[in-house]
């Protein structure tokens, strides 16, 4: 069946690109919102809207049966979960389906198996997906983790096997701190999850991280190529471009096909992305995580393949097979998107909400601005802080990085501090321009130079 | 009004406790002393302490667990 009306699910720049997808298809697009959205940009474009709830995310964005309850008293016939929130709910994922609606996404049990860090693993090893070296599984026995721990070699990761969001790990450089760890960590994750199984995996210091964008239909998959997003500031990815100019074309044909083989292991429907460690000095690249949903940083990879992805997404959804055969899917030139977030980079990226005053994005070849915002506009505390997303385009890196630059001297967003100081000094960082980054980079960067980014 | 009021410092999401299952920070008819943490401001997915900048006796509390608050709104009266 063809989508005829689309709950949009989310908020902020997400629901703005979502209806604009739908929009195009000629599907009528249904905006939720919570009271705190009521004056939102995603409300203002949509055909209809339907209040979900109070400002508090708990009660609005992530209550399914409100969620549901729009979508039937709408006239809804799909729900489309954006990114965050709800979007890698196997619970909402069925709900959605059993109240007879499309779950623009994967079935229920793809999201919970790519959600179970082991199960993830073992799906990767059982389609031959290399995965970092670590237990198979879950490991309880002490000597038996220590043995392991000693052919891996230290430093050796420890990990709750129900973590998520950088908690419940911890990092043992030797024998004695292994056996500390492990017990300790025992104990924190049962305290903390109700669940006290772990894992052990090799640390891969000064790794890049490396993605694969990739689209299936359930049967049939194909990729998109990869991003890559080293720069990260707890964990939270700042710049990301494609394609990574890490990978020579050996390399980059390998890992994407990797990435499709295990999405077609497991009948991946929708858009999806797979997560890599890749070690630069050594050529190995190994499968940390799949996100089973859209990702902020999807520009890039449209602006280099030309592929609309959210479209893609919800011609699937409808129940076409992909229309993208792999042989047609180029890469060309070079993108970055940078997130531009509400925060003040010169005083340890604290938030700053507040009213929008002069709006001016930028424009000329090559520059896409994904935002919420308009010029008045009261940004809400409630929600995490990106305001929009800067993406450009050129015909190779050191292009791109010159007309990033460009774009965002034209970017005036006024009554607030945003993370604009911060994209300019990394356009201008020698590493940066060099491509002699990894995961760890931007931390220790930020240690010198971070109180100058007034 | 504000000699006697604990301020928020920033808008956002008040909490009372430090932890959901833990208990307030304050209630009515306890002390409080200058610098002491009286409750937390959830501002974009991030945590502020609130500290008062005054001391006394707690009279009222102004702002439930979890409102909504606006910044300079008064939350806690002291007597």
């Amino acid at each position: 069946m063809t989508i005829r009306k689309l709950l949009i699910a989310n908020r902020g720049e997400i629901a703005v690109r979502i209806n604009r997808a739908a929009r195009e298809l000629g599907i009528r697009t249904v905006q939720a919102y919570s009271q705190a959205d009521a004056d939102s940009l995603a409300v203002r474009l949509a055909d209809e809207a339907v209040e979900i709830g109070p400002a508090q995310a708990a009660k609005s964005y992530l209550n399914v049966d409100a969620l549901i309850a729009a979508a039937r008293s709408s006239g809804a016939d799909a729900v489309h979960p954006g990114y965050g929130f709800l979007a890698e709910s196997a619970r909402f994922a069925e709900a959605v389906e059993q109240a007879g609606l499309v779950f623009v996404g994967p079935r229920g049990d793809t999201i919970r198996m790519m959600g179970d860090k082991v199960a993830a693993r073992a799906a990767a090893a059982a389609a031959g997906v290399p995965t970092v070296p670590g237990s198979d599984g879950r490991i309880d026995s002490l000597p038996d983790a220590l043995k392991l721990a000693e052919e891996i070699g230290y430093p050796v990761m420890i990990k709750a096997a129900a973590g998520g969001g950088g908690r419940g790990i911890r990092i043992a450089h030797d024998r004695a701190e292994f056996e500390r760890f492990f017990q300790l960590a025992g104990t924190e994750a049962q305290t903390a999850f109700g669940d006290g199984g772990l894992y052990v995996e090799k640390v891969i210091e000064r790794a890049r991280h490396v993605e694969v964008q990739v689209l299936g239909d359930g049967t049939d998959a194909v990729h998109c190529f990869e991003r890559e997003c080293s720069l990260q500031r707890r964990r939270q990815k700042v710049w990301e471009e494609a394609p990574s100019a890490a990978l020579d074309a050996t390399k980059r044909r390998d890992l994407c096909q990797s990435a499709v083989a295990l999405a077609r292991s497991v009948g991946y429907r929708g858009a999806g992305t797979l997560e890599y460690l890749y070690d630069d000095r050594t050529g190995d690249f190994y499968f940390i995580e799949m996100n089973t949903r859209i990702q902020v940083e999807h520009p890039v990879t449209e602006f280099v393949t030309g592929i609309d992805l959210v479209r893609e997404m919800l011609l699937i959804a409808g129940g076409q097979p992909l229309r993208l055969k792999q042989e047609d899917i180029a890469l060309r030139g070079h993108a970055i998107e940078v997130r531009i977030n509400a925060e003040d980079p010169a005083k340890d990226f604290m938030p700053f909400p507040g009213r929008i005053g002069e709006l001016a994005v930028p424009g000329g070849p090559g520059a896409r601005f994904d935002t919420m915002l308009y010029a008045g506009y009261q940004i809400p505390p409630f929600y995490d802080s990106l305001l929009g997303k800067l993406i450009v385009w050129d015909e190779d890196r050191e292009h791109a990085i010159d007309r990033l630059k460009r774009a965002l001297r034209e970017l005036t967003i006024g009554g607030v501090k945003t993370t604009v100081p911060l994209h300019l000094a990394l356009a201008d960082d020698r590493d940066v321009r060099a491509n002699d980054v990894h995961t760890r980079w931007l931390e220790r960067w930020l240690e010198t130079n971070g109180s100058r980014l007034g | 009004m504000s000699e006697k009021h604990i301020l928020s410092p920033l808008p956002g999401t008040f909490y009372r406790k430090p932890a959901p299952d833990k208990p307030p920070f304050k209630d009515v008819g306890d002390m409080v002393t200058l610098g002491e943490v009286v409750g937390l401001v959830e501002v974009m997915k991030t945590f502020y302490e609130v500290k008062s900048e005054l001391e006394g006796k707690v009279a009222r509390i102004l702002a439930e667990n979890e409102a909504a608050v606006q910044a300079g709104e008064p939350l806690i009266e002291l007597e």
